[in-house]
């Protein structure tokens, strides 16, 4: 399928050399021509010079046809609009935002945007490491709540 | 009335100022630390250090008793969340979102955002006229755009010139209200006879001023 990855930083990049390892076809958009140069030598796929959330951008990088799409830029508001946008306007099936906050990924979850919250997620993994827990799922890190996490005796923890 | 503004800089300052003017109680939020000083020093306790697409931030600035969010921070992306957040978790009755792209508004529709205001558009649109359909002068817009009164000036040869208002064909929705000559004015009526020099001030939906300007003034008369 084609995919179309919003943001060409650490997570976007090595996305797209994953996705194209897997024999899909890329095209990745950012504002910033030098990030292009993490996919390195090996990228097939197109690069988009421009802003995610205009239309004639996504369009530009094939979002009419796509399969799927990833929005990976560290501003948690780009992803949250532009993963709309795929959502509502071309009807992209599989769609994913990548969030820092917490609370506004569980906001935009419980609308319907499919969200990774990378800050729930990290913490809760070192958190199961030093306690010598085996790691959780991601629903569960997801689940994770300040409060519980600032609490000594986590819930369950036995 | 109780109004949050989100997004502290030119905008958002006076448009908070002006609200405090008339007598309505505002919060005017902005996450950047110096320029919150600044709108500190003008507001008071009604300034709020704080990133209004947190939920936490929108709820400190008492969200759910708000009449009015009004998202105008230069970032169309931060207004559409602000917006979202203000309607979907707090249950605010109207949002009103600034936008700098106008093909934005159309995007903010699509998820739940009706209200926008978009000076880009504004500014081109008065151009637009300006260059494209000079002699169809646009005189305020009702129905939020989607139909306005205009003021149109019958020149010499104009197609219109001569006829009875009946015998021209008008786009649909168009409505000929008033007729000025010289220095009076007059309802139009289907026997009004029009005349060059003459100005009618006409309601259409937008989207048939150009069909309009043909009706009255023929294809191709050169802007005047």
């Amino acid at each position: 399928m084609h995919v179309v990855i919003l943001g060409c930083g650490r997570v976007g990049a090595m996305l797209a050399s994953m996705l194209e390892e897997e024999g899909h076809s890329v095209a990745i958009i950012d504002r910033d021509p030098e990030a292009f140069r993490r996919l390195g030598w090996g990228f097939h796929g197109k690069t988009i010079l421009g802003i995610g959330i205009d239309e004639d951008i996504l369009k530009k990088a094939g979002i009419e046809r796509a399969g799927g799409f990833a929005a990976t830029t560290n501003g948690d508001n780009t992803n949250i609009m532009s993963a709309q946008i795929a959502k509502a306007k071309f009807k992209v099936p599989r769609v994913i935002a990548r969030i820092y906050d917490p609370l506004r990924a569980d906001a935009y979850r419980e609308l319907g945007i499919d969200t990774i919250s990378p800050t729930l997620i990290g913490a809760g993994l070192c958190l199961d490491f030093l306690a010598a827990r085996s790691w959780r799922s991601i629903e569960q890190y997801h689940a994770i709540r300040e409060a519980p996490l600032l609490s000594p005796e986590p819930e369950g923890s036995g | 009335m109780y109004v949050i503004v989100g997004g502290g800089g030119k905008v958002g300052y006076y448009l908070a100022k002006a609200l405090r003017a008339a007598g309505q109680e505002v919060t005017i939020v902005e996450k950047a630390r110096r320029r919150f000083i600044i709108l500190q020093e003008e507001f008071g306790d009604a300034a709020l250090l704080g990133d209004a697409c947190e939920v936490r931030t929108l709820d400190q600035a008492g969200a759910v008793r708000a009449d009015l969010v009004a998202a105008v921070t230069g970032d169309d992306e931060d207004n559409l969340v602000i917006c979202q957040m203000a309607k979907r978790k707090f249950n605010v009755r109207r949002v009103i979102a600034r936008i700098n792209n106008p093909k934005n508004e159309e995007t903010f529709q699509l998820l739940g955002i009706d209200e926008t205001v978009s000076s880009t558009k504004l500014i081109y649109s008065l151009i637009e006229q300006e260059v494209e359909v000079a002699d169809v002068i646009p005189l305020t817009a009702l129905r939020r755009g989607k139909l306005e009164v205009v003021e149109v000036g019958l020149p010499k040869g104009a197609a219109a010139v001569n006829k009875k208002v009946r015998e021209l064909a008008l786009p649909r929705g168009c409505t000929l209200g008033l007729l000025v000559r010289g220095e009076t004015a007059e309802v139009i009526n289907g026997d009004t006879v029009l005349r060059d020099g003459d100005s009618i001030v006409a309601i259409t939906p937008s989207t048939a001023i150009q069909a309009l300007r043909e009706a009255l003034l023929g294809r191709g008369v050169p802007a005047s």
